[in-house]
């Protein structure tokens, strides 16, 4: 068994570049020097030379007509994330209030990953973080803001996870540096779908194949 | 079932395809009863939209018979209804402000990732089109799955013909929001460019909203006739200088508004179609945009550009100097079809529109691919072509 870093990341990812380089130099890398620019209004990941380290950080926003706490309560329920995540096979509960998630890899593989709740404001924010031993060193956040004029919920999903080494490594970088982007983007569309319409657009035209 | 299916530039065949279920819960099944070629089904004909792949069940148009609902349609077995191209989901802040062909929600997301790079968001899923829009089995087939149908389709009442309504599918709506986007005020001459379809309905639109003239452009004598039907003064492209034309019949001013009911395969003989033409067909994403160019430049000073043709990729040599220098207004998009049917249906009831003058040759769905190659080659006497599933 290797070592995990649990060193927090993403609760420094939205506080702007500054701070992206700021978990760079955490992350060891201290041969390069880094300008610190000062802070835009845009999120930290997309500073041009955000370097997570050893961390692939993926994130995305949303706009959806829905009010905040419904959209919270829908997420906040682990259970639910399966129903638009496409690589998400099952979200179950574990012990001591941690959460069992069964993640698709490829050639018909599956990894589990055991979370537990790090921060929880209700109707704001869920931030998660996978516990000491898992196979997958990850944590993420949501984050529900108002859009203005009552256009609904701004929704920001923000991932950041290190593969581990060996077979089920390789197995995992590939199916997160599948486009990692267009995957967080699908989700969240996929989210906002079910949210507005009640179901996920498809263009099937039958349940199964023929 | 029997499908129209697409399996390459020029190459559409009717094949034998598993029929359709309801998926998701708003779905309804229809049994097709009529459902027509569009000019927009030539450019996929033609292979200069991109992200069609081999065996799609092409066609946008169409109507028919209620066979099956899921919980949470709203029809019921057995109503006849026509059903809008977009697909839109009723809900999204876009179809909210009735802007329907920019619904957030029916196009896939896995369908999104062409459009974004390319437009910036992916727009609304259409019927039997681009993958870029869905990739959605269309409606040239004796079955169709409709999703969202208790937003688009429109029920029909009794009594009413498949011909005199299947057209508020597509074109109807589209000649009307074409010369909606022109804003026309009283005394207004609109010239239109392009007498298919889209632009004859704009052509009767125009008058219906008051335009005192609309000129009609085309080449084909035929098209031309049936434009001059609708009260249009109307000039042919082979014959006539197009822009002096509209100078001199306006004392110098231009055409108040402007239609480009013809884009991105513009025909005729002009050196930058030509070049277009060419470039076409390398497949470089390249508009033609003949068409659209001698409109900006016709156009009056302050006037209004509509452009209900369809443009894929990008166009060269844009007139943008004549557009900012004489302060142009620009409205153009798919339609929102949904925001028109129930209105124009009522116009057709009542004798305003006529619809079915257009109709040029009905065919059984057996006999698509020559209605594909007739529309396509003989555009002069085969104006309109409904297929019978």
């Amino acid at each position: 068994m290797q070592s995990h870093s649990q060193r927090p990341v993403l609760g420094l990812l939205a506080i702007g570049v500054g701070a992206a380089v700021g978990i760079a130099l955490l992350n060891q890398r201290p041969s390069r020097s880094y300008r610190i620019a000062p802070p835009d209004s845009a999120p930290g990941r997309l500073a041009k030379h955000a370097d997570f380290g050893d961390y692939a950080v993926v994130g995305k926003t949303v706009l959806i007509d829905k009010p905040r706490q419904e959209l919270f309560d829908y997420w906040r329920d682990f259970s639910n994330l399966s129903s638009f995540m496409e690589n998400i096979e099952a979200v179950k509960p574990g012990t001591n209030g941690s959460s069992i998630w069964t993640i698709a890899a490829p050639a018909g593989q599956s990894v589990e990953v055991e979370t537990q709740v790090v921060d929880e404001r209700a109707g704001e924010l869920i931030a998660w973080r996978s516990v000491e031993g898992s196979s997958i060193d990850t944590e993420g956040r949501v984050a529900f803001r108002d859009a203005p004029a009552g256009r609904g919920t701004y929704v920001e999903a923000i991932v950041a996870y290190k593969p581990p080494g060996g077979e089920l490594g390789r197995l995992i970088a590939k199916l997160f540096q599948r486009e990692p982007n267009v995957q967080g983007r699908r989700e969240l569309k996929r989210f906002k779908m079910l949210m507005e319409t009640g179901e996920i657009a498809t263009s099937r035209n039958r349940r199964e194949a023929a | 079932m029997r499908a129209l299916t697409w399996h390459g530039t020029h190459d559409v065949r009717v094949d034998t395809v598993p029929d359709p279920q309801i998926v998701n819960p708003r779905d309804a099944v229809l049994k097709v009863t009529s459902t027509a070629i569009c000019g927009s089904d030539l450019h996929l004909y033609d292979g200069v939209i991109p992200g069609m792949l081999s065996g799609d069940i092409l066609g946008h148009e169409f109507m028919g018979e209620v066979v099956d609902v899921g919980p949470k349609s709203t029809l019921k077995k057995g109503q006849r209804v026509v059903v809008p191209f977009t697909i839109s989901c009723g809900s999204c802040y876009f179809c909210q402000k009735q802007q329907y062909s920019a619904c957030d929600n029916s196009n896939p997301a896995e369908k999104q990732d062409i459009s974004e790079p390319l437009y910036g968001h992916a727009v609304s899923a259409l019927f039997g089109y681009s993958h870029m829009t869905g990739g959605y089995p269309g409606g040239q087939a004796e079955y169709v799955r409709v999703p969202f149908s208790d937003v688009g389709p429109i029920v029909i009442p009794d009594g009413m013909d498949d011909d005199e309504v299947l057209f508020l599918s597509d074109i109807l709506p589209t000649g009307w929001m074409a010369a909606e986007n022109c804003d026309i005020e009283p005394g207004d001459t609109v010239a239109v460019w392009g007498c298919g379809p889209v632009g004859l309905f704009a052509v009767q639109s125009a008058k219906l909203m008051g335009a005192e003239r609309v000129i009609a452009i085309d080449h084909y004598p035929h098209r031309l006739e049936l434009a001059r039907k609708f009260g249009a003064e109307t000039i042919d492209f082979n014959q006539t200088k197009v822009g002096e034309a509209l100078m001199e019949m306006t004392g110098g001013i231009g055409p108040d508004a402007v239609i480009d009911a013809v884009g991105m395969e513009a025909h005729g003989f002009a050196p930058d179609n030509v070049l277009e033409v060419a470039k076409q067909k390398l497949g470089v994403a390249a508009d033609r945009g003949h068409a659209l160019r001698e409109a900006i430049v016709s156009v009056r000073k302050g006037g209004r550009v509509s452009m209900p043709g369809v443009y894929g990729g990008f166009l060269d040599k844009f007139p943008l100097g004549a557009m900012m220098e004489k302060g142009l207004q620009w409205r153009t998009g798919q339609t929102h079809v949904q925001r028109y049917t129930a209105d124009l249906l009522r116009r057709i009831q009542e004798g305003e529109i006529d619809t079915t003058f257009l109709i040029s040759h009905r065919l059984p769905l057996e006999e698509a691919p020559t209605g594909y190659k007739n529309f396509h080659s003989k555009q002069d006497e085969w104006t309109k072509v409904v297929l019978k599933p």
